[in-house]
């Protein structure tokens, strides 16, 4: 159980005001200028120290992300661009920090800034979240009349301009580098990599690319030191993070807990527990709708953080717990998900485009009892064909699901679909081998 | 320098090059669909996998940059595997409608899937089906076999210069539309067409007309506009059923303008197939011995110097010189010309009248600046040039006009002769931007040319780049561009007189007989004059013809055609002439036969060896500049940029039907169904 005195976002639940004087008594402004003072090497040395990892799913190191920055300004300006364009089914904590704590992010972009050496910092606003993005602007403006930000921000000698972008609803627009194609104004799609953003990113020039979550922890990283974050959770999978807590339990809630605390803990204490008991639990999504899904056995012992999820075949993502109970049809489930991402799915690369219809297509007949058996395996292969052979990571995220749920509930899918398929195979040969060939090796 | 291992084959690659270019250079074919060399790289079809040693996933080798140590396989298991898979995706919603397709037997989808699909379909869902989309008169549209490679909007957007064809949609709703469902507002629209891998955007005017098999295939020359695109004429019987692109990098690359591509049908309408005599204002049919005979006894009844003779737009070299032959030897004349305009030429010097940068020379340029040439209409593919020396290197360009829009922007100036005469008299800011450029182009149109100070104004354009020293070994800052086929052979050949005005007395009606070479553009009023007309097609010459001979079009006989930057290339004879048309060399070879008994030259062979002999010595010969200068005085007039009708540029667009519809489409008019 997190302590108190270890919380960063002390205003989660807005009992103490979202303005800059409520944000200053809990300490955001204080000191920035010494902070700023300390130099480039220090803050993101301190960064490094506190194995600070991104929270926008990839948990890429941060501090390594930063220094990827050229070091010198070349004839390019450098940005930096805060995503925020949570649009994760089961995740809804940049909102909270977006309305209740936009002091913290305002602050770690000036930081963040400085460190990558940008003057301009773009934050990407899912269009959904409207009046987040204007509880934002009003923070921002504040910043600006008290000269926090803008010219010499917070005294430290640095310039900083803050705008905000919002987004159209695209999902797929929370990708770093479609983020970039749609702040320029084009069509949500992401880019080929190589080039990486830290290089050629937002028009052309060298571009880093942040969580909200991420940056809002910065301010509080160096003010306590790289050590008091890495001293919280355990080796890599450090510091604190804001859990979000859905579905079928009786409290869902926000909450900022240590990192690697106990699943079970965290749904039975924060979130009231599953709706008809533990015993009642089916399966837990750990990290935002993309994340393979975990089973009940699994969930008494798991512990939430990057590696250990991983070890599972999972991944904590972006920490949106979606919790499903019994009284839910699992396979139903999925080819909800299934569906969102065929919604979502940009249509630029060919595996992804056609994949998540055909995912989603098969996924309905299954729910309702009306697949054949062999289509089970062909679903395994499906995903298996999208995942890791398309441009972004989009392809992996729709896949997944998938997959969690052939890995763990293949039981309950052949069971309810038991027809015969129209073509009887005659012995076990994989699909992708051209069958009148093997025919004629057999003659 | 990057070294690479392809398949264990080590190879080294320049710099910039991408891992599919590699792997080509070992050796090793991959498949693609969006890749294309010369449009970006948009690396979404991912049919190009291939194993990269330490990736987990593979990689797509059309956006990955070689470098240093890489190794690279593209024969393994796990490459197989991840392209079948690939295959499955695009063909699960791509209709299996092959036999009734267009694109089918030369279809990139259908020659992939033989080697990466599977023969079973696993997809059981119902297939996508995607609504037609009107891309006008020349494209047609069957948006259900899209594969969305973007090629067309990377072509459109990049090469055309035109953003008017995109995605809307996203995910498998993605569709690929000109947003406003009109013809795409390019004259070089249909290359789309070719670069289409499926069957998605195909060619309307062929729609279900052959396969591509049963087609004979013949690489030629184009002879719609002075460029001399490379061509390919496919011919199913008699018939020129389409024309296709040949790469050709120092000329057209690997597009061709609509024109070009399209105006093919006007070969089989309003043919001349057989010689024609007019007796009391109709045509009445004849025989070949029958209309010699009369011209004979024209020509023996009237005096040598009544005679002229004109040769037109799309003749080509051979009949060119012979007809010069045919004046010089047998009438013993010189009365002809090829020009149908007032137009300034000095020909003392071969660069007085070629584009002497070149069209690749474009792309080395920094300056360009147009007089009096709108270049999108008079040499699409050179404007296409021009906008790919703007995209990658920003070249500045200067039009005295406005033209409209070239796709790419350009500074526009008054458009009066008085501009042109200051700065050339270095007076003015664009002087020094002249002066200063290292490689600059003048490009300067027929439009400047046919003004009455032209002469005063080449000149001192001329004389402007001479003393500036822009006049290089490597660099010749001179440019004419010509907007018909013929006219740089033509003048190489000499058929131009610059003694007399033979269009002025033409027109004052000087001339008892006129002698027409597939010349329609001449403007005079026809009083007594007996007119022979020989040509392909039923156009305005023949209109006021008393005889008519029928001739040969560019695709029924072996010929050489110069473009305008003087390269002398081939056209080869595809189809054979209609009826009775014959060759355009040997009805004047068969005429002097009749006339002298004795013919010009004994076969083609002769004809062609002694056309090169010519065009050696003259190449030796100086010809001595006669400096009688008439120096009229300046006059300052508004240069107005006259082009022809794009669509309706010579007598084969002319009887082209499908120009007709391009034409209308442009012109927005919607047909009514009471228009016959």
């Amino acid at each position: 159980m997190l302590k108190d005195q270890d919380r960063i976002f002390k205003n989660l639940y807005n009992d103490m005001g979202a303005d800059v004087k409520s944000a200053q008594k809990r300490g955001d402004w204080v000191n920035t200028s010494e902070l700023i003072a300390k130099g480039r090497d220090w803050i993101i040395n301190e960064v490094k120290d506190s194995q600070l990892r991104g929270r926008g799913g990839a948990g890429f190191p941060t501090g390594l992300k930063w220094s990827f920055a050229p070091k010198e300004v070349g004839s390019r300006p450098h940005y930096l661009v805060i995503n925020a364009d949570e649009s994760e089914p089961g995740t809804c904590k940049d909102r909270d920090i977006l309305r209740f704590e936009p002091h913290k992010l305002i602050e770690g972009c000036l930081i963040a800034s400085y460190a990558v050496q940008a003057h301009a910092c773009y934050i990407y606003i899912r269009g959904e979240y409207f009046i987040e993005g204007q509880k934002l602007q009003s923070a921002i403006d504040e910043a600006y009349e008290k000269n926090l930000i803008g010219k010499n921000a917070a005294g430290t000698g640095w310039d900083l301009d803050i705008f905000i972008h919002y987004g159209a609803g695209a999902y797929i627009c929370g990708e770093e580098t479609a983020l970039l194609e749609s702040i320029e104004g084009k069509k949500g799609q992401p880019r080929l990599k190589p080039p990486f953003p830290a290089l050629i990113g937002l028009y052309g020039c060298p571009t880093i690319i942040n969580n909200v979550e991420t940056i809002a922890v910065v301010p509080t990283i160096l003010r306590r030191g790289g050590k008091w974050f890495s001293s919280l959770g355990r080796e890599k999978n450090t510091g604190t993070k804001i859990f979000c807590i859905s579905g079928n339990v009786n409290n869902p809630c926000n909450v900022e807990e240590e990192m690697n605390i106990p699943l079970k803990e965290l749904i039975e204490v924060h979130a009231g527990g599953v709706i008809g008991g533990w015993e009642n639990l089916q399966a837990v999504i750990p990290g935002g709708s993309s994340m393979p899904l975990i089973p009940k056995e699994k969930c008494e012992t798991l512990t939430m953080d990057f590696d250990s999820l991983m070890a599972e075949k999972s991944g904590l993502g972006t920490a949106g717990i979606v919790v499903i109970n019994k009284d839910q049809d699992i396979i139903k489930c999925m080819a909800r998900i299934a569906r969102f991402y065929k919604h979502e799915s940009c249509g630029q690369c060919t595996p992804c485009r056609e994949g998540s219809g055909w995912m989603w297509r098969m996924l309905e007949r299954m729910a309702k009892g009306e697949a054949t058996k062999d289509e089970v395996d062909m679903l395994g292969d499906v995903t298996n064909q999208i995942a890791g052979h398309t441009i972004c990571a989009f392809g992996e995220g729709s896949s997944w699901p998938v997959q969690g749920l052939l890995r763990h509930f293949k039981k309950e899918i052949e069971e309810r679909n038991n027809l015969d398929p129209i073509v009887q195979k005659k012995n076990n040969i994989p699909y992708l081998v051209d069958q009148h060939l093997l025919d004629k090796k057999n003659a | 320098m990057p070294k690479l291992k392809v398949n264990d084959i080590e190879v080294e690659v320049e710099d910039g090059l991408t891992v599919l270019q590699a792997c080509e250079k070992a050796g090793a074919e991959i498949p693609r669909f969006c890749y294309h060399e010369k449009l970006s790289i948009a690396g979404n079809c991912r049919m190009c996998l291939v194993e990269m040693e330490k990736s987990p996933k593979p990689i797509a080798s059309c956006a990955m940059p070689a470098t240093e140590g890489m190794n690279i396989k593209t024969n393994t298991a796990f490459v197989e595997k991840a392209r079948k898979g690939v295959m499955e995706f695009l063909l699960a919603n791509h209709p299996l409608d092959c036999p009734v397709c267009d694109q089918g037997g030369e279809c990139d989808l259908q020659d992939q899937s033989m080697f990466y699909g599977v023969d079973k379909s696993r997809f059981k869902e119902n297939k996508r089906a995607v609504p037609e989309k009107n891309m006008g008169p020349l494209i047609k549209t069957q948006m259900t076999r899209c594969i969305h490679c973007t090629r067309c909007v990377r072509f459109a957007t990049e090469v055309a210069g035109v953003s008017e064809l995109g995605a809307i949609g996203r995910g498998e709703d993605m569709q690929i539309t000109t947003y406003l469902e009109h013809s795409m507002q390019s004259e070089l629209s249909a290359n789309v067409i070719d670069l289409c891998p499926v069957g998605a955007l195909t060619s309307k005017p062929y729609v279900f007309e052959a396969r591509p098999w049963e087609l004979k295939k013949t690489e030629t020359v184009d002879v719609m506009d002075a460029v001399g695109s490379n061509v390919r004429v496919d011919t199913y019987d008699w018939e020129v059923k389409r024309v296709l692109p040949i790469i050709n990098e120092d000329i057209n690359e690997e597009w061709i303008s609509d024109k070009t591509r399209y105006a093919c049908d006007g070969l089989l309408n309003q043919r001349l197939d057989t010689p024609f005599i007019k007796y009391n204002g109709k045509f009445e049919k004849a025989s070949w011995s029958e209309v010699f005979k009369i011209i004979k006894s024209k020509f023996e009844n009237s005096s040598k110097d009544k005679v002229c003779g004109f040769v037109g737009d799309l003749t080509n070299m051979e009949t060119g010189y012979i007809f010069k032959e045919f004046f010089d030897r047998t009438l013993n004349n010189i009365n002809y010309d090829s020009r149908s305009d007032n137009r300034f030429l000095d020909n003392s010097e071969r660069e007085n009248y070629i584009f002497n940068s070149s069209i690749n020379g474009i792309e080395d340029s920094d300056l360009i600046f147009l007089i009096g040439a709108n270049p999108r209409y008079e040499a699409t593919i050179l404007n296409a040039r021009i906008r790919k020396a703007f995209v990658n290197n920003n070249t500045k360009v200067i039009s005295l006009n406005d033209v409209g829009d070239l796709t790419y922007p350009y500074k526009n100036l008054d458009g009066q002769t008085q501009t042109i005469k200051t700065i050339f008299e270095g007076s003015e800011e664009i002087s020094k931007e002249i002066i200063s450029a290292s490689k600059p182009m003048i490009i300067i149109g027929e439009s400047l040319l046919k003004l009455n100070s032209s002469e005063q104004l080449f000149n001192l354009i001329k004389n402007f780049l001479k003393k500036n020293n822009k006049f290089t070994d490597d660099w010749n800052p001179l440019n004419l561009l010509s907007c018909d086929a013929a006219t740089v052979g033509n003048f190489d050949l000499g058929i131009l007189n610059n003694e007399k005005n033979l269009l002025e007395e033409l027109k004052s009606n000087k001339f008892e007989i006129v002698y027409l070479v597939g010349q329609d553009n001449l403007e005079f009023n026809k009083k007594d004059e007996f007119v022979i007309y020989q040509g392909s097609h039923g156009d305005k010459g023949a209109e006021i013809a008393d005889i008519i001979l029928p001739g040969s079009a560019y695709t029924e006989q072996d010929g050489y055609f110069t473009n305008l930057e003087g390269k002398m290339q081939k056209a080869y004879k595809a189809s054979y002439p209609p009826g009775e048309a014959k060759e355009d060399w040997q009805i004047i070879n068969e005429l002097a036969e009749v006339m002298n008994n004795r013919k010009l030259f004994n076969d083609k062979e002769e004809l062609e060896s002694s056309m090169f002999n010519y065009l050696k010595l003259q190449k030796e010969k100086q010809i001595t500049i006669n400096e009688k200068q008439k120096i009229s005085d300046f006059q300052n007039e508004k240069l107005n940029i006259q082009i022809k009708d794009y669509y309706f540029s010579n007598a084969i667009a002319r009887s082209s039907k499908t120009m007709i519809e391009c034409n209308n489409s442009k012109l927005n008019i919607k047909s009514t169904g009471t228009d016959g």
